[in-house]
């Protein structure tokens, strides 16, 4: 405990400057990362809003709470700011920007000052997104389908168009950063086979951003010209093709999901061998798995368009590539079982939200293999079968990993370790209030209740009176992290170098780390996941 | 990455070719080749890129593996992009 | 490798080398993988445009062929030769660099920018002679002209004006970053004449050089795409 008195007093990136100007001019990717995680938790709040007052609206049959013109804003501003503005930088721009460098033994990412360029544009793209929220909205649904979006719609689609538009090259910015960072930057002994899992998810998902994101840049492009100029490309009667529009918005939507993904399932394959004190299981295929995802992920896009008019034989090719996208996922909940096997497992607080990822990511993956099928996507899409699904895998899986992941590492970003009793209290209100929410929305769907209708027939309304439950738990649980994290900061358990006796490279420095990351560069002669040869961590203490 | 200073010449030869590669895609377009116009304008196209790729941008001359698998991957990827959207377009009916 | 005798030295004489990395080798390895994936997310942002021109492309051929006549193909072909004469300057102002003759990159670097210029110039000629033909999408789109003047292709106007919004979304999308290579060029031509650029360290001009072919490769697709459909004589 004398040597984490100590630590508290060293040098490390959070003291050495103080002042606004350090921050807001600064080009350390640790504090790029901080500055990253108040951005995005301030825009999970904005999306948590409006969900909020979907499930309160949905609480009765009749639409009473709001306009439908409102509930169609509603819905398509939480989605968009939820997937746009949360969800696509969440893990990346906040536990990978800080991370990246540190396991992989360097002193910062290739590009920093584009690195704070990066958040520049996410901010520039989030007051955009803003004022298009002041000034009334949209209401396009989050896929900005047209004719409706290009031609019909009264509300604010170019401004929402432009705002996403800048959150995209932030996006690819950060992608190209952690790719150059990657090939470029190891340290010496840290070959591509000893890299943390972690890395290998980045990897894949900076490609994914790499080659997506500009496609849906320029379809929005030709959605804000189609709209301000009635230009006609996607207008089905000036001869424009409406799904030409899907096609492309998809082509990067679909690819998008995995960018929300990747991330978390390396988070996972962080913290399970260090909780069940074993190396990964199938180094190799886990690695492999994240880049065949990101390849496959490319492949079926159309699966968003069985029922919007493609060609039938088409199809049939979008739904066995779907079937194939499902392989890698399947291989890494294989692998991750196969590390806990025989482990010697503990229960912190990141093991939770790991075990409830693997669950919940499960059952959302499968329900997606439901969909891929032609026979039964015609009666469940557009219901709530696919609004459950997707927040499985978002919410039961990305959410809950970063939100392993930010418990993880916490102690090495702040110095400070949370309070463990109350870290798995709200894992568990998490997991409760998330099944609660969104599991009867699978029961609706299958019923028949379509997604974004703002009133329902009444058989409907016990299901969605225990989603609406649900979500209050669920707000309940993400409100006491971001808590008794600031609480921490001040008050909690000065962290020790490595607290979980983890392997990586990121434990071999201070918590905080200095802001060069390492007194000395690191020289790698070890492989990954040195179980065997690390002590058993102490007891993960209940105290606060 | 080695400094390999390409001779000046070498320059000025491509140049050259592009130029006359220029003068015979416009060229052509005036002649009938039924629906081999088409391809031979993206071949002479794709020539031409291929030579400022090459020598203008040095990628003949680079020990660096990777330079050829980012130019690879993303023609790669634009390729699937415009093929597997034409398996629905050519597959359905109504259009041809 | 940052703590080795090399990198060491290479931190204490070598201004350019920036403190996070270990040696200049590693920055100019970094800096062009760098813009290599940069132009690699370019060919998929223009690739979405070539997606929509396919499409269309097939199913309104008639359409596509006369827009494609109603260009000057002579000012295209000499935009496109201008480019090519544009991207000579520039691999040989990279290879000047390399050889440390600042005067000639000087030179190489203000011909380039000329180049550039003049083709922002023919274009906007060509994009002037649309505006008088009622060619620009919007309000005020005419292809009346089209329509009489080859009846044998049964022109529907609104797809003529699809046509012509690629035209313009296209060529308008190649502009503005021929736009930006121009602001790029002036930056390096600055750089060159306050002297910072040695054959020890030119890369800035060897990634902007990247950037400028990328530009000139687009044109070289968007070309016979957009100007050279169908010319043959119609029956």
């Amino acid at each position: 405990m004398a040597t984490a008195a100590v630590t508290a007093e060293r040098e490390n990136y959070l003291n050495k400057e103080y002042g606004i100007r350090s921050w807001l001019l600064t080009t350390d990717h640790k504090r790029i990362a901080l500055l990253y995680l108040a951005s995005i938790t301030f825009f999970f709040f904005i999306g948590g809003f409006f969900a909020l007052l979907i499930r309160l609206e949905l609480l009765t049959p009749a639409g009473d709470l709001v306009q439908a013109d409102t509930y169609n804003k509603l819905f398509s501003m939480h989605g968009q700011v939820m997937i746009f503005f949360f969800l696509i930088p969440s893990i990346p721009a906040v536990l990978g920007n800080f991370l990246v460098p540190l396991m992989i033994g360097a002193k910062d990412l290739a590009f920093p000052r584009i690195n704070l360029l990066s958040w520049y544009l996410y901010i520039t793209a989030g007051l955009v997104y803003l004022h298009c929220i002041v000034m009334g909205g949209v209401d396009t649904g989050w896929t900005f389908y047209t004719p409706f979006s290009t031609a019909f719609s009264n509300t604010k689609v170019i401004e929402a168009g432009i705002a996403i538009f800048i959150a995209g090259f932030s996006s690819i910015l950060t992608g190209l950063n952690f790719v150059v960072t990657i090939h470029r930057m190891r340290a010496p002994g840290m070959t591509w086979s000893r890299l943390p899992l972690f890395i290998w998810a980045h990897y894949a998902t900076s490609i994914i951003q790499l080659l997506g994101t500009p496609v849906l840049a320029i379809t929005l492009l030709l959605v804000v010209f189609e709209r301000a100029f009635h230009l006609g490309i996607f207008d089905p009667t000036r001869g424009g093709d409406p799904l030409l529009f899907q096609h492309l918005f998809w082509f990067y939507s679909h690819p998008a999901v995995y960018i929300m993904i990747l991330p978390s399932m390396g988070v996972v394959t962080e913290i399970i061998p260090c909780f069940a004190r074993k190396r990964v299981f199938g180094y190799s295929a886990v690695a492999l798995s994240s880049i065949a995802i990101a390849v496959f992920g490319f492949l079926v896009w159309a699966h968003h368009m069985f029922v919007a008019g493609i060609s039938l034989y088409s199809a049939m090719i979008f739904s066995i590539l779907s079937y194939m996208v499902a392989i890698p996922s399947a291989i890494k909940v294989f692998n991750w079982t196969a590390t806990l096997y025989k482990g010697s497992i503990s229960f912190s607080t990141p093991m939770l939200y790991a075990f409830g990822f693997i669950g919940l990511f499960t059952m959302g993956g499968l329900t997606g293999l439901f969909l891929a099928a032609l026979g039964i996507d015609v009666h469940v899409t557009d219901t709530y079968f696919v609004v459950a699904h997707f927040h499985y895998i978002m919410v039961g899986g990305a959410v809950m990993g970063y939100l392993g992941g930010m418990h993880f590492w916490w102690p090495k970003i702040s110095g400070r370790m949370y309070p463990e009793g109350w870290g798995r209290l709200a894992a568990l209100i998490v997991f409760l209030g998330f099944n609660l929410t969104f599991f009867p929305q699978f029961v609706l769907g299958y019923l028949g209740m379509p997604r974004r209708y703002w009133q329902y027939p009444p058989e409907f309304q016990v299901l969605n009176v225990l989603s609406t439950a649900g979500s209050t738990i669920l707000a309940v649980g993400y409100v006491l992290p971001m808590v008794y994290f600031l609480w921490s900061m001040r008050y909690g358990k000065i962290a020790p170098d490595n607290p979980w006796n983890a392997a990586g490279l990121e434990w071999k420095t201070t918590s905080p780390p200095p802001t060069f990351n390492f007194e000395e560069e690191p020289v790698v002669t070890w492989e990954a996941y040195n179980y065997d040869q690390l002590p058993e961590p102490q007891e993960v203490s209940l105290e606060r | 990455m080695s400094e390999h200073i390409i001779p000046s010449k070498i320059y000025y030869a491509i140049w050259i070719g592009l130029m006359i590669l220029t003068v015979v895609t416009a060229a052509v377009s005036f002649v009938d080749l039924g629906p081999f116009n088409t391809i031979v304008a993206l071949l002479i196209a794709t020539f031409k890129a291929l030579l400022v790729v090459l020598f203008f941008m040095h990628v003949k001359y680079t020990s660096e593996k990777l330079t050829k698998m980012v130019i690879v991957s993303s023609l790669f990827w634009l390729l699937l992009l415009l093929f597997l959207s034409l398996a629905d377009y050519s597959t359905r009916y109504g259009h041809s | 490798m940052s703590d080795s005798p090399i990198a060491v030295e290479q931190h204490e004489h070598r201004p350019e080398l920036r403190h996070h990395f270990a040696t200049v080798e590693q920055q100019r390895d970094s800096a062009t993988l760098g813009m290599w994936l940069f132009l690699g997310t370019e060919i998929m942002f223009f690739g979405g445009m070539f997606c929509a021109y396919l499409i269309y492309r097939i199913w309104y051929y008639n359409e596509f062929a006369a827009g494609s006549r109603s260009l000057d193909i002579y000012l295209g072909t000499t935009n496109t030769i201008v480019l090519i004469c544009s991207s000579l300057t520039v691999a040989l102002s990279v290879r000047a660099a390399q050889l440390g003759k600042r005067g000639l990159v000087i030179i190489l670097l203000i011909l380039t920018l000329i180049f550039g210029l003049a083709f922002l110039g023919i274009k906007g000629v060509e994009w002037y002679d649309k505006y008088k033909e009622h060619h620009i999408p919007g309000s005020s789109f005419d292809a009346g002209d089209l329509v009489r003047e080859y009846p044998q292709l049964h022109i529907d106007q609104s797809h003529e004006q699809i046509y012509f919004s690629l035209y313009f979304a296209m060529t308008g999308l190649h502009a503005l970053h021929m736009i930006i290579g121009v602001g790029i060029f002036v930056y390096l031509l600055y750089h060159t004449w306050k002297g910072l650029y040695t054959p020890a360290y030119n890369t800035p001009i060897e990634i902007g050089g990247l950037y400028w072919h990328f530009v000139d490769i687009i044109w070289i697709y968007l070309f016979p795409l957009l100007y050279l459909i169908d010319r043959k004589p119609l029956r």
